[in-house]
């Protein structure tokens, strides 16, 4: 079934919208009209793991009136794993005990009173291929390289198209990966409509693609997270498990995947790589950055409305700048 | 780049003060406190509304009704309960926030709506030497500015895009697109029936021809005594789209070149069905509070998003009045339309729909025509929350003093240079700005016919954005708003209408007045010119101020952006919504000038060549375009 098609038998059933979500979502709808309004209440969202930058998703999401959001994160809160995350008050006695991802749930309910709000629990490793098929996107963050790949082919595997995303924020810098497979959608040029068709590489073979062969102005952020993922996933560390005692081990990965992609090293700067590894946790106004662009491009895909991005963004405080790069084989 | 430029000290010891609570301002409040900024002013007037709710996440339905300041503070506290915020329930404008109030600030960061309030805090940051991260959203778009005294330009050294105006003559005989018959069916037609009755209205002015007195007119729209309110409503209705429709129609030159208004009877739309239809309403008619008093509910309409038809349209008109006569009948004189306003929208939507199709134009829905009646500008969670964490950024860039660093961010909806996220390196302040550069300004005016109270509304008001001026001619004080003495209250009042020849201190061509805001410490001189004549279409106000940024109309726009390199306009990003309702383009012209790194400027010239015309993103919420129009047009005559 393609993506539009899809989306027809969403709006099939033609129900309007209510008074009240015609009320509550008045300056949207004028953004993105009715049909895009109600194509998202229909919408079924899943995250994993929820960081600063997943808070920031996720209540974008529930505010826009996504139909349901389940959140998976069995991690019990600590002071740390609050520090960028608005959604959990930071009073033990109300987090003590409790995984974040129940935490998160809590006060997200709040937000939107029309959107269904949900915990699962689990490794994302662990799902079946079934588990995927409930959902319409897929968002993960805050785990290895593997499980996001995994999770990434299983939504591949389904006859549905299941939007997925991948996304890490480290220091003042962050990173989206998007995969909507074969993506079809329509838009208006001057006055006629053209159809659109973007075919997207899957998390695996994006990260595949040689680097000599991308071109040279590449975001070094992207090389410089791909040398972190891999330190992480060498070292058998969790996403985010990294520190300045990494830097020399991480300075001389780096070095030898250069060596081995044929990279110049100054594509990924020592400094960059620093910045990385010294400070792992969230800067907050780079989640509210990279979570407002993620949910923008969670709404394109639900609704059919918007060029969605192809297939990478990068976002770095430093220089200011919000970059789409496109990562596909040729 | 050696040390970290995010480093957490340059925050703790900051105190920061945010004006607006709205859609920037809930995300920015959460960013700032998230990011460990310890003291936090925060200034918003207005209370919560429903239809905030989809995107200011510190609100709930339960807080509808209550201040948007305190609620944020209480609200961020739940997760950040050590630092403080100290809200204000209040007008940026109030005298409390003076020069001395702006001082105790490190940096000021503006979530606003309106550029009113926008200026008065660029002067205020300008006079307190207190800088400015100024932002605004609309839809998908969105901008951050840093302004530095000295440093970066101000927020008044750019020209601002001015209000879309529309001859009167367009609204009350000529109308050409829906937006037409809106505003006359809100400004005139609403304003007539429910305002107040001593202001002045063109409702009537249909025609050069002069067929009618005006007397007779104004007995129409005054109810009688006892009169069916049925009836009433009837009459009114043959009135406004049956007779003047004809009387307009007689005045044949109007009419070569255009397409023929048809009028509209309400016998021919309602047959007479209409007396039964009565009886019903009464009965679902239940609930009787103000705001929610509804001629679609009396109906049983409920979806916003149909267009109806015209005999639906005219039972909605006819139910609305009915509905303001008998449930609302006390406010009757004293309304203003307020796009909340439930009943106010339909009636609004209804005439403006009926006078469309006597003139051939289509009709809209009713959330479209509230949108145009309540220049309600597009609104989402996730550019706010983007802007907001532009805007923390570049405050502790501010906070470092780290001015090489300092950018303009646009975020676009359409990448440029594969950029969603435009960074560009601030402007130097306009030389000949006349807000931070002390350039005096020029005025052509007839100092024989213009009062002094016209200089204080269209130039010192208006034009200059003063809240409480003072205006001075050498050494003589002639005017003096806000706290004055009692005898001088009087000689003021009488000086207001005096022309400006006849002053006490007579100004003429060659005089010079010095025009001050002692609240915004904001002095500016004017050199006076009289001239005689004045083109009533071109220059409505009957005086051209000159050595200021002008607004840019649209037109002019379009031109600068298709190969004007010169223009100082160049590096807005504009953003208007295109007739037909299709996607929200976004233009981003740039000066030739240095970029970070060494980006390619030419492909975004290039673009821009292609795209549409647009309007600078201002305004986060309710942009007030036409209300702000509107004096211009209330106060001209047709000829």
């Amino acid at each position: 079934m393609s993506w539009n098609r899809l989306r027809l038998g969403m709006d099939g059933d033609g129900e309007e919208l209510t008074a009240q979500e015609t009320a509550l979502y008045d300056r949207q709808i004028r953004v993105w009209g009715a049909d895009a309004q109600r194509r998202l209440s229909k919408a079924h969202v899943l995250v994993y793991g929820m960081k600063g930058t997943v808070a920031e998703f996720c209540k974008n999401i529930v505010l826009a009136g996504v139909g349901s959001l389940t959140l998976v994160d069995d991690r019990v809160a600590t002071e740390e794993a609050l520090s960028s995350n608005f959604l959990i008050p930071p009073v033990e006695s109300v987090y003590g005990g409790k995984t974040l991802a129940e935490l998160c749930c809590n006060s997200l309910k709040d937000f939107n009173p029309m959107v269904r709000v949900s915990v699962e629990k689990g490794d994302l490793s662990n799902f079946g291929v079934e588990f995927f098929s409930k959902f319409d996107v897929v968002v993960v963050s805050c785990c290895s390289l593997s499980a996001k790949k995994l999770a990434n082919d299983k939504c591949r595997k389904l006859s549905k198209r299941v939007a997925f995303y991948a996304v890490e924020c480290r220091d003042s810098c962050g990173e989206v990966f998007v995969d909507l497979q074969d993506y079809k959608y329509s838009k208006k040029k001057q006055e006629e409509t053209i159809g659109c068709d973007l075919k997207y590489p899957s998390f695996e073979d994006a990260l595949s693609v040689p680097w000599r062969t991308l071109h040279k102005r590449m975001s070094k952020l992207y090389f410089a997270m791909r040398v972190i993922e891999k330190f992480e996933e060498a070292e058998g560390r969790s996403a985010g498990e990294v520190s300045i005692a990494d830097l020399s081990a991480v300075l001389k990965l780096k070095k030898d995947l250069c060596i081995a992609q044929s990279l110049s090293e100054s594509h990924v700067p020592d400094a960059l790589l620093e910045r990385l590894v010294t400070n792992a946790t969230e800067f907050p106004p780079v989640c509210a950055v990279i979570g407002g662009i993620l949910g923008q491009e969670v709404i394109k895909a639900i609704s059919g409305k918007g060029d969605p991005l192809k297939n990478f963004f990068f976002f770095d405080a430093f220089d200011g700048k919000g970059i789409i790069e496109d990562i596909s084989a040729k | 780049m050696a040390s970290p430029p995010f480093s957490s000290c340059s925050v703790k010891d900051a105190k920061v003060l945010m004006v607006g609570a709205g859609g920037i301002g809930c995300e920015l409040l959460k960013t700032l406190a998230l990011s460990g900024f310890p003291d936090i002013h925060i200034i918003d007037m207005d209370t919560i509304e429903v239809s905030n709710l989809n995107r200011q996440f510190l609100f709930r339905q339960s807080h509808v009704g209550q201040s948007k300041a305190k609620v944020a503070r209480d609200a961020v506290l739940k997760f950040r309960p050590h630092i403080n915020i100290t809200p204000y329930h209040a007008n940026v404008k109030d005298p409390e926030f003076n020069v001395d109030f702006f001082k105790q600030f490190n940096v000021v960061l503006n979530g606003l709506d309106n550029l009113d309030a926008r200026r008065h805090v660029n002067r205020l940051c300008l006079a307190a030497n207190v800088p400015l991260v100024e932002s605004g959203t609309t839809g998908f778009l969105g901008q951050v500015t840093v302004h530095v005294k000295g440093r970066t330009e101000c927020y008044e050294c750019q020209p601002k895009p001015a209000p879309k105006t529309y001859p009167v003559c367009t609204i009350t005989s000529t109308p050409s697109k829906f937006v037409h018959c809106v505003v006359w069916a809100k400004d005139l037609l609403f304003a007539k029936l429910f305002g107040d009755k001593n202001q002045e209205n063109d409702l009537n002015v249909r025609s050069s021809d002069g067929a009618s007195s005006s007397e007779n007119v104004e007995d129409v729209f005054e109810r009688r005594k006892d009169e069916d309110i049925d009836q009433y409503g009837r009459k009114i209705f043959d009135h406004v789209f049956g007779y003047n429709i004809e009387l307009a129609l007689s005045n044949e030159e109007t009419w070569k070149n255009r397409h023929r208004p048809k009028p509209i009877y309400s016998k021919d739309v309602l047959s007479d069905e209409l007396a039964q239809q009565n009886g019903n309403l009464e009965k679902n008619n239940v609930c009787d509070d103000e705001l929610s008093v509804s001629a679609m509910a009396s109906l049983g309409m409920k979806n916003p998003q149909d267009i109806w038809s015209i005999r639906e349209n005219s039972r909605i008109f006819l139910e609305a009045l009915r509905l303001f006569f008998t449930k609302r009948e006390k406010e009757i004189g004293n309304l203003g339309f307020d796009k909340d306003d439930q009943l106010a929208v339909e009636f609004v939507t209804s005439a403006a729909n009926i006078r469309a199709a006597s003139f051939g134009i289509p009709l809209h829905s009713l959330f479209e025509a509230k949108g145009i009646a309540g220049n309600i500008v597009h609104a989402v969670a996730t550019t706010n929350a983007v802007i907001a964490g532009l805007i923390v950024i570049e405050a502790i860039k501010v906070l470092q003093n780290d001015i090489k660093n300092y950018r303009m961010t646009y975020c676009l909806e359409h990448p440029s240079r594969n950029m969603l996220l435009m960074p560009v390196e601030p402007f130097e302040p306009n030389k000949s700005c006349y807000v931070c550069s002390e350039t005096p300004l020029s005025l052509e005016i007839n100092t024989n016919r213009s009062k002094l109270k016209d200089f204080v509304e269209k130039i010192v008001k208006a034009k200059l954005g003063m809240n409480l001026p003072l205006i001075m001619c050498a050494s003589n004080l002639l005017y003096e708003a806000g706290d004055v003495e009692d005898d001088m209250i009087a000689i003021y009042e009488a000086n207001l209408e005096k022309v400006l020849a006849e002053l006490p201190s007579p100004v003429t061509g060659g005089t010079m007045l010095t025009v001050e805001d002692m609240q915004q410490e904001f002095v500016c001189n004017i050199n006076i010119k009289h001239r005689e004549e004045f083109d009533e279409e071109k220059e409505p106000d009957g005086m051209v101020l000159s050595g200021w940024t002008q607004p840019v109309s649209a037109a002019e726009n379009k031109d600068k952006s298709v190969g004007n390199g010169a223009s100082p306009s160049d590096a807005l990003v504009t953003a208007v919504e295109s007739e037909k309702n299709d996607e929200i383009t976004v233009v981003s012209t740039l000066k030739k000038r240095k970029l970070p790194e060494e980006t390619d400027i030419s492909c975004a010239d290039a673009e821009a060549k292609h795209q549409k015309q647009l309007e600078v993103i201002d305004d986060e919420d309710d942009l007030v375009m036409l209300d702000g129009d509107l004096d211009s047009f209330k106060k001209r005559k047709l000829s």
